[in-house]
């Protein structure tokens, strides 16, 4: 081990591997939604090289974006598959962070003494979404630029004068152009490595609390002679050969999606954005991409205020920014949804039903009976955050065992 | 944590299966981040062969074509200058065209061409890739009375004869680079692509 | 999970059908990807008839070597302009001179596949769709897509369709009643007054004069044509869905190898 210890001496590679691997002590009761994590680093990781091999195949230029993707898909060697790889790998990321962030809801994994660690995730969530909307302007398609045009114009609803002159700033131009896609690429490119640092600040703040787990017991609290949790097991190689599996499966899933259903039925590809930008003519539906849909709903749901699109989009953005105080709105008594009773269950159950409704409305064409509904479904979403300290507290928990059940 | 039931054996073989497993999914991964370098189709839509009509190609004239983005010549060379070649061996570096890689087997010959007359050169300078001008003149001023026609790099004054052989003591190593190319007719040369038995 | 992913799936399901924009129903074309001379033949009609007015701009006439044809073949039958088997299936017209005759620049025809809801089956209903409609500026209109701009390029072919029409009375934008005359109707919708409306729709169509080819002849040509777009719009999928099978059954051996090995780890775990 001599070269081992060489490299010891000048770095500790040694040292990092048992204290974040060999020897960080995770809780051995882990079920299915504690693969998602690690699933998400890998969709960063593939988006990352994906979207670098992309960058020198595209060109970020209004006359020559739409054939750029094109000569991707038809004229370069598997193309077609560093395309669909990344189309697909941006729903997948979306996908799978979500149910990472369902875990963390339904395990109280924000509780303290997780608070930053909850609050570091919500800043790479936001990331994710600037990341993902600059990305989809890039193929220059119909949606692409009618979904930018719209969201930008969000902006322009800021009131006090601010909004107009902001999103001509945000466009450098008057409507989305050249100037919108070529900084919009630059972004798109900077972003994900952002996201990579931020990924990092978020393991280490989950290494310095130790995970959760789903009976949201401390294993700290409970350590053995060697000062080691009685409930906890080396990462490596015991969740490093669980999550592997995870990542096959993953990977099925993943892959059948790309060679089987690169469109998703028009929801990962949608079918106008394979006609080119046109500032003349607007499609007759437009919708943001799954993902994005329910904020879209909310959004449309808030009728005009004071002649101004503004509550709208502030209502919006509230949809996402709540998330950040979520460790100060549960009052219960315990973290995991399995010690709490039904005060907590059904709220989650109208949160998720709540979510997935306004996805769908959000690509809907609107109709009184949709803005109505969503309108209905936006106020249960913020229900769910805001009567939380109430419903929280009022809720019969059972009592929480002293260590992790299987 | 404890050993009951543990096979080291299995464990280790199924860890040595998933690792080599996975090994080559990982290089099957790679696959279309090395292919996608490769020259796409339009990059060899735009290398493709290039017909040069040389019908109105007049003896002593020179016609220009674009083959893989690089300028080829046809040089019609005229009685005189083909045998003007035959005097000019003792000036050259590489009379015979020893060096394999500047013409196909087919053009290692004399004139460097399938038909006498005939020449095709790759015009770009062997020695930093300038393109030299054509001068056919017969001893002008500025190159000498040896000169019998022939081609001039003007960036470093390298010389060539009308087969494209470079001359002894000039910058460039080697004679300019005939490109593999085929007779489709009396009138028409393909270049970029080897006729087979020429 | 099993639970979640039905969820998922059934909340998710809806989206692609709704998408579907209503109108006329399509025809079946039932076309077959792997049917090479159904491409070939469709890809003559498309340099012989479209052409002149529609690009396929992203394709290079050299895709053509991976249905079958050759390239001397493809010379010899595809290109008329002396272009080169790897250029781009561009065209000459200026976009602008199309604006001016059509009202529209003739679009691209790449991807209508993919832009169009139905994909071959709208292709092929459009074509077949075409009717006299002496109010339009080129005489004809057509079923699936109402009003459009473009003339009946293959009429000669086909024949003249003339339209049936049915009357129906409308209410709150849904017909609450349908007549084969238009009398009838116009009485109809003149007793109820206030907030109903008379609409005339095309409820078929009927050949009044017969074009070179039989009715059976044009399907098929209007089936080669679908054909040809589709695999134009395109042209990787069988070969990423053959490919799809070795990737998926790599993957499923490797999980399980690895569930096997995780297995064996997990057993000091207790």
């Amino acid at each position: 081990m001599s070269f081992m210890n060489w490299i010891d001496e000048r770095f500790p590679a040694t040292k990092v591997w048992n204290e974040h691997l060999a020897q960080y002590y995770a809780p051995k009761n882990f079920n299915f939604w504690y693969y998602f994590g690690s699933l998400a680093m890998l969709v960063l990781v593939l988006q990352i090289v994906t979207g670098v091999w992309l960058a020198m195949l595209y060109k970020p230029s209004a006359a020559d974006a739409f054939a750029s993707v094109e000569y991707i898909m038809r004229d370069v060697d598997y193309g077609w598959l560093l395309r669909y790889l990344h189309s697909t790998g941006a729903s997948a990321f979306f996908l799978v962070i979500y149910l990472h962030m369902f875990r963390g809801l339904i395990y109280g994994s924000y509780r303290k003494p997780r608070e930053l660690l909850w609050i570091i995730g919500v800043i790479i969530y936001l990331a994710m979404m600037a990341t993902a909307f600059m990305g989809y302007l890039l193929p220059w398609g119909q949606m692409s630029y009618w979904g930018a045009q719209v969201i930008v114009n969000l902006f322009a609803a800021v009131p006090f004068g601010i909004g107009e002159p902001l999103s001509i700033w945000i466009r450098g131009d008057y409507v989305i152009s050249d100037a919108t896609l070529n900084r919009f690429f630059a972004l798109h490119f900077l972003l994900p490595f952002v996201l990579a640092a931020l990924v990092f600040i978020h393991i280490v703040a989950l290494h310095k609390v130790g995970s959760n787990n789903p009976d949201g017991i401390e294993i700290k609290k409970n350590k053995d002679e060697n000062g080691i949790p009685k409930d906890g097991i080396p990462f490596h190689p015991y969740y490093s050969v669980k999550d592997i599996v995870g990542v096959g499966v993953f990977l099925i899933f993943f892959t059948a999606v790309i060679f089987f259903w690169p469109d998703f039925g028009g929801l990962f590809l949608e079918p106008p954005n394979f006609e080119p930008a046109n500032p003349l003519k607007t499609p007759d539906h437009i919708a943001p991409v799954w993902y994005f849909t329910p904020f879209y709903a909310m959004l449309r749901a808030v009728p005009p205020m004071f002649n101004s699109q503004f509550p709208g989009v502030l209502v919006m953005f509230a949809a996402i920014l709540v998330f950040f105080f979520l460790p100060w709105l549960d009052r219960s008594p315990v973290k995991s949804i399995r010690y709490k009773g039904m005060l907590f269950k059904v709220p989650v159950a109208i949160f998720v039903i709540s979510f997935v409704v306004l996805a769908w409305l959000g690509m809907q064409p609107s109709t009184p009976v949709k803005t109505l509904l969503a309108q209905i479904f936006t106020a249960l979403y913020f229900a769910f955050f805001l009567l939380m300290p109430f419903y929280s507290k009022m809720d019969k928990t059972k009592p929480v065992p002293e260590r992790v059940t299987k | 944590m404890s050993a009951e039931g543990v096979d080291l054996k299995k464990r280790r073989f199924l860890t040595a299966t998933t690792a080599v497993i996975g090994a080559v999914g990982v290089g099957f991964a790679a696959v279309p981040f090395i292919a996608s370098w490769n020259p796409s189709e339009r990059a060899k839509a735009l290398g493709a062969p290039e017909e040069a009509d040389i019908s109105k190609l007049e003896p002593g004239g020179l016609l220009r074509v674009k083959w893989r983005g690089k300028v080829c010549w046809v040089v019609n060379r005229t009685e005189q200058n083909l045998a003007d070649l035959k005097t000019l061996d003792g000036e050259l570096a590489d009379p015979n065209s020893d060096v394999e890689t500047q013409q196909p087997p087919y053009c290692k010959n004399p004139t460097r061409s399938i038909k006498p007359e005939y020449g095709v050169l790759v015009g770009i300078c062997t020695h930093l890739g300038c393109s030299p001008t054509y001068r056919p003149d017969v001893a002008p001023a500025d190159l000498g009375a040896d000169w019998k026609g022939g081609f001039f790099c003007p960036c470093h004054g390298s010389r060539f004869d009308l087969a494209g052989r470079v001359y002894k003591g000039v910058p460039a190593p080697t004679n300019l680079v005939v490109p593999p190319h085929q007779y489709l007719s009396e009138d028409v040369i393909l270049i970029g692509v080897d006729g087979g038995a020429a | 999970m099993r639970k979640l992913i039905a969820v998922i799936t059934l909340a998710l399901m809806p989206l692609a059908g709704i998408a579907a924009s209503g109108g006329h129903e399509l025809h079946q074309a039932n076309i077959d990807l792997n049917n090479q001379a159904a491409i070939q033949r469709g890809a003559k009609m498309f340099v012989n008839y479209c052409m002149g007015c529609h690009s396929a701009k992203y394709v290079r006439y050299k895709l053509f070597t991976e249905v079958g044809l050759s390239e001397d073949d493809i010379k010899n039958n595809l290109i008329f302009t002396g272009g080169k088997v790897g250029d781009l299936m561009t065209i000459a017209m200026p976009e602008d001179d199309a604006a001016k005759w059509f009202g529209a620049p003739a679009p691209d025809l790449t991807l209508t596949a993919r832009i169009r809801h139905g994909g071959a089956d709208w292709i092929y209903s459009y074509l077949k769709g075409f009717y006299v409609d002496s109010s339009r500026p080129m005489g004809v209109n057509n079923t699936v897509f109402p009003n459009v701009g473009m003339p009946h390029v293959l009429w000669e072919l086909q024949g003249v369709q003339k339209p049936v029409y049915k009357y129906e009375a409308h209410h709150d934008g849904h017909a609450v009643a349908s007549f084969d005359s238009e009398a009838e109707a116009d009485a109809y919708v003149k007793e109820h007054g206030e907030g109903y409306r008379l609409e005339r729709m095309v409820e078929g169509l009927e050949m009044e004069r017969p074009g070179s080819l039989t009715p059976a002849e044009y399907d098929q040509v209007a089936r080669d044509l679908a054909t040809y777009l589709t695999y134009i719009s395109e042209p990787i999928k069988l070969e990423r869905q053959r490919m799809g099978v070795w990737v998926v059954l790599f993957l499923i051996v490797f999980t399980v190898i690895a569930y096997l090995m995780k297995k064996e780890w997990w057993k000091d775990v207790h």
